[in-house]
């Protein structure tokens, strides 16, 4: 039945397969059904994806890339100082990176502007080649996908199965997404009054200064680079102190990509009171986009006011509200509102923070999720079976358990965990807190770890008001079977994402962002294109009009 | 790649690969839910090699019962919950992006194979139609999960939006003149919009249709979605464009065979048709152009692909005080081209595709000729084996000879002398098409005057035959319906489906097919639960988690 292999084979020019195999998102893939179609798809095979395996890390990975990446070259610091880098799990050196500080800002800088200038082979390039560019680096992160997932568990604590499957699918999915609006993205002719013809360009800003956390190092990574580059414009990126191996490498993949002139991108490892804040506050850079604390946002914006008002993107915190009615599949919200919590060791931005329960159904709920989160296994996120790592960092360990120390003081009732998981490190034991007031500080702050608290509602409309009863706006979800219940709520609700009967249910196609002061701006989808470009209107006299 | 590098690579796979291996490549039948099958009828035809005449080999000859069994496998494919329709639309576009690698890898093999059956320059197929398909199958690639709906705020309680669905079963039928990048042309978008497609290639050309196939199977589509079917018009073709259950057919050739398709909708299920068809593009060189440039340009506009394209400029309008001149040196460059093996590198015109089309110019250069048009150069054949016919140019044309108002098709250049702005647009108008049209001047604003002036679907300014995946291509009037390429090409091959609130269960199931459907990264892993975890690797891990969840609620 191979006729197709004498092709496949046998291709006349016998070059090596792009190594193009990814995971087949849904599965679908085998489901065209009879087992030998199987072999058809020879692409596949090239990760080994088709064995019985799950993924395991790459022992004992080398940490090649340590240095500040400047115009496709490795750069010293101008310093020459370093910083250490850890393991979460052992609070082991893991290595030293160079530290970018603000001399190395305007070094990366200048190698941006130059990229930019006018008649630089950046600016020339056909647009669709800039799509190819990413393309291709996504092939490349396709293939360094067990060496990126090893890197992102051993650096940010991450458990590796869900780097593999979520932050890399993520990465891969986002490059590849982007690189098809590359030549995609239209003006318009505009048919304004008079003798005149108007056309609109979608030009690149120029310089784009982006600052990311530590929580999905290589996820926002691309989430900047990727829209930033598929219009245009040049980067020079700041990873976080914590975590800056994975955009490291990504550099090096960029670089060996081969086509992304020098200065396209610029990664520079750094801490945000220097590095960071030279970004924003520096004079040349056009337009400065950053995913972090709402404190720290309110510095950047700040900076750009204070220097040359650079257009800004903001990425910030959330206490996101999770309304759960009765009428709902309580198993599924159940296991739902504890996923939309603990993903991650709590430490996203979009965690559902404040799940409101129905009266009817509080108490089952609060025990399902206490017995859902007492059986989470803490551990080594290397090693298979583990579903929570440790957090980033002593300091936000300590104001964890400082939070969860507010609540028990304030009378929140502690159901489960509370404590430190284990004798040593960074762990903390899975915690969920009833009886929750609105007023206490673990419903009103973004904890950033595995911290869940649970609140009753009588009404929806109550629950609407307290929902909204924050300073953030970023997620909500709320889970009912009823129609009118779903639609009303998430009209009602201001929050950039609303997830009905679902969580953290993100994709690339979709936007992403803030309303009040969980951000400015979106990321993703076609809505991120605004973010990196200026809209130019070209208007020109003629002589006759014709319709 | 630089020309350079393209003819070493050229030469480097010539050196390999001698002409005999081309076809142990190759499969010679219908290709039908990803299989390779002989014609209902066993019957099959010659394809032949224009630059000799010869027959290069038999090909599996498909008609009405083979259109039968397609559509079948399309519609099959194309059924509510089969594996395309539950495909994330970015995984369709990961698979045509896979289809371009393929075809970029095997891009010698194509470009020979593609010479070898339509006579075109190797140079061109290698250095212009492949890199062209390989970048509209990419285009389309990136525009599979970019097609959104709308939400529309609708006056009153309601909730409304929009889903751009595919509209099913695409009948396709192709020419032979750029037998890949029709393919590609019609392919990308249909199979971006999801789509499954039934397309019947040219009879002429039907061997670099038969080898994308098996790249199609190669890189993984799903059985039926795309189906190939070599045969004759008025059989397969006529089957496709009658038959009751294909959802939209799709035709680029002539004008005439278009009226038969639209007719056949007609008077079948109204199916959507979309046409590109026949032109008599006119160009039209002002005289403060630059010369030089604008000459070499009307001679490509015209010569390019033996002159076998539907956007030829084959009314080259010039300005009176530059006329003679232009003609002059029009005559000059047509003397200088290079007619011969198309598969040496220095070749510029190869033959033309068959006796038929052969026989049709050399009548038209005849009735020139006859109507008292001047025969500057060329008028005859080039060789005394294979279709070569000499690149030919005839000056004082007149707007009423037929050779200025049918469609010729071959390597024939009329240039037509006019005065104002005015009258030349007029006189440009004067035609039952509207495909493309060209103005070459330095002034921006007859430049603007005659470009909205023009009824034309493409009008290109001091350029010609400038074509983007991302730029829309069709005609005006008797040239064509719709729109290829582009976002415009989208359209094509889309149903809108507008959704109000309705009974509250279909919204509500129909909302979470939406949230649940839109690939969702995060999702895939989190909502383990909720699937039914499936045979991979993934899945297994799915599976895992679930089991945890299982037992921690056992």
């Amino acid at each position: 039945m191979h006729q197709s292999g004498g092709t496949a084979s046998a291709s006349p020019t016998e070059r090596k397969h792009y190594s193009l195999s990814s995971q087949p998102a849904n599965g679908y893939e085998h489901q065209s059904g009879n087992g030998f179609n199987h072999q058809d798809h020879n692409s596949q095979n090239a990760d080994g994806l088709e064995t019985n395996a799950l993924p395991t890390p790459i022992a004992n990975p080398q940490i090649v890339y340590t240095k500040v990446f400047i115009g496709n070259e490795w750069h010293e610091s101008c310093s020459g100082r370093k910083i250490p880098v850890y393991n979460p799990t052992t609070e082991k050196l893991l290595c030293e990176v160079e530290e970018a500080d603000s001399d190395d800002v305007d070094k990366a800088v200048r190698s941006a502007r130059a990229a930019f200038q006018m008649g630089s082979p950046w600016r020339s390039m056909d647009a669709s080649d800039r799509g190819h560019l990413l393309n291709r680096l996504a092939d490349l992160v396709e293939r360094d996908r067990l060496l990126l997932a090893t890197l992102e568990a051993l650096n940010c604590g991450k458990v590796f199965l869900m780097a593999y499957f979520v932050d890399l699918m993520a990465t891969i999915k986002t490059l590849r997404y982007y690189s098809g609006w590359a030549d995609k993205i239209h003006g318009k002719t505009i048919p304004v009054d008079g003798e005149y013809f108007t056309y609109t360009r979608h030009e690149p800003i120029g310089v784009c200064g982006q600052i990311i956390p530590w929580n999905f190092p290589l996820m926002m990574f691309v989430w900047k680079i990727a829209p930033a580059l598929c219009c245009g414009n040049t980067v020079v990126i700041k990873p976080a102190e914590q975590t800056p191996l994975s955009a490291l490498h990504m550099a090096a993949l960029i670089k060996e990509v081969a086509g992304f002139p020098p200065g396209v991108v610029n990664v520079l490892p750094g801490y945000g009171q220097t590095a960071g804040c030279a970004i924003s506050h520096h004079m040349d850079i056009d337009k400065v986009a950053f995913t972090g604390s709402t404190a720290v946002g309110k510095l950047i914006q700040k900076a750009a006011g204070e220097s040359n008002l650079k257009r800004v993107t903001l990425e910030l915190g959330g206490k996101n509200p999770n309304i759960v009615f009765a009428d709902c599949d309580l198993e599924y919200a159940v296991e739902q509102a504890h996923s939309g919590l603990f993903f991650n060791q709590g430490q996203c931005c979009l965690a559902g923070s404040r799940v409101f329960v129905e009266e009817p159904i509080y108490e089952e709920f609060v025990r399902r999720s206490v017995e859902k989160a007492r059986s989470k296994v803490l551990g080594n996120p290397l090693l298979p079976g583990v579903d929570q790592g440790p957090q980033i960092d002593q300091k936000q360990f300590d104001k964890i358990m400082e939070l969860i120390e507010s609540g028990k003081r304030e009378g929140a009732t502690l159901e489960c965990g509370g404590s430190p998981g284990g004798q040593q490190g960074l762990f903390i034991q899975p915690t969920v807190f009833s009886n929750v007031r609105d007023h206490m500080r673990i419903a009103k702050e973004e904890i950033f770890g595995p911290v869940q608290q649970i609140m009753c509602f009588r009404s929806i409309n109550e629950v609407i008001q307290r929902a909204n009863a924050t300073q953030y706006g970023l997620a909500a979800g709320v889970f009912t079977n009823d129609i009118n219940k779903a639609l009303t709520v998430s009209s009602a609700l201001q929050a950039g994402m609303v997830w009905v009967n679902c969580y953290n249910a993100m994709s690339i196609q979709c936007p992403f962002g803030g309303f009040k002061m969980s951000g400015n701006g979106r990321e993703l989808g076609e809505y991120a294109l605004q973010e990196y470009t200026e809209i130019k209107a070209v208007t020109i006299r003629i002589s006759q009009k014709s319709s | 790649m630089t020309r350079a590098e393209m003819v070493l690579s050229a030469l480097f796979y010539q050196s390999r690969c001698t002409r005999n291996d081309v076809l142990t490549f190759l499969m010679f039948q219908l290709f039908i839910n990803n299989e390779w099958q002989d014609a209902v009828s066993g019957k099959t035809f010659p394809t032949i090699n224009p630059a000799s005449g010869e027959v290069i080999c038999q090909v599996a000859e498909a008609d009405e019962a083979d259109v039968e069994k397609a559509v079948k496998a399309a519609s099959n494919a194309f059924r509510l919950g089969s594996p395309w329709r539950r495909m994330d639309a970015s995984h369709r576009g990961l698979l045509l992006n896979r289809l371009a690698d393929a075809i970029e890898r095997d891009a010698a093999y194509l470009a020979e194979l593609e010479t070898l059956d339509n006579g075109k320059p190797y140079a061109v197929a290698y250095a212009v139609d492949l890199p062209t398909v390989v970048k509209c199958l990419r285009y389309y690639a990136g525009w599979a999960d970019k097609w959104e709906g709308k939400t529309i705020p609708i006056d009153g309680d309601y909730f409304c939006y929009t889903r751009h669905e595919p509209v099913g079963v695409c009948g396709q039928i192709i020419p032979w003149n750029f037998p890949l990048l029709m393919q590609a042309w019609k392919l990308g978008p249909a199979l971006a919009t999801g789509n499954t497609v039934v397309m019947k290639v040219a009879e002429q050309t039907p061997l670099t249709a038969l080898y994308v196939a098996s790249l199609i199977k190669e890189v993984g589509f799903p059985e039926g979605v795309v189906n190939i079917l070599p045969g004759m018009g008025p059989t397969a073709g006529a089957a496709i464009a009658r038959h009751m259950d294909v959802d939209k057919v799709a035709f680029t050739g002539s004008t005439e065979v278009g009226h038969l398709i639209q007719q056949a909708s007609g008077s079948s299920n109204l199916k959507k048709v979309t046409l590109e068809l026949g032109g008599k593009s006119p160009n039209i060189i002002l005289s403060d152009a630059d010369m030089e440039y604008a000459v070499e340009q009307s001679h490509f506009a015209l010569f390019f692909n033996q002159g076998q394209c539907c956007c030829a400029g084959s009314r080259t309008y010039v300005q009176a005080d530059v006329y003679d001149e232009f003609v002059e040196r029009s005559v000059e460059r047509a003397k200088k081209r290079v007619v011969g093996d198309p598969f040496d590198l220095k070749t510029e015109q190869g033959p033309q595709i068959d006796q038929e089309q052969f026989n049709k110019i050399l009548g038209y250069i005849s009735s020139g000729k006859r109507e008292g048009a001047k025969l500057m150069c060329g008028g005859g054949i080039a060789a005394d084996r294979g279709y070569f016919i000499q690149p030919t140019v005839f000056g004082d044309v007149q707007d009423n000879m037929t050779i200025a108002r049918e469609e010729i098709f071959g390597p024939v250049m009329q240039i037509l002398k006019f005065k104002t702005l005015e009258e030349v647009v007029t006189r440009a108008n004067d035609t039952k098409y509207g495909l493309a049209a060209a103005v070459f001047t330095k002034d921006i604003d007859k430049a603007n005057y005659v470009s909205s002036g023009l009824r034309a679907g493409t009008v290109w300014i001091n350029c010609y035959d400038v074509f983007g995946a991302q730029a829309p291509f069709g005609g005006y009037k008797a040239s064509g319906v719709g729109r290829e390429l582009g976002q415009y090409g989208l359209d094509n091959y889309t149903e809108v489906k507008t959704v109000n609130t309705v009974p509250i269960k279909n919204l509500f199931s129909a909302l979470v097919v939406c949230l649940l459907h839109t690939s969702l990264p995060l999702c895939t892993v989190l909502s383990a639960a909720v699937f039914p975890p499936k045979n991979d690797k993934k899945a297994k891990f799915l599976l895992f988690s679930t089991k945890k969840f299982n037992l921690q609620n056992a």
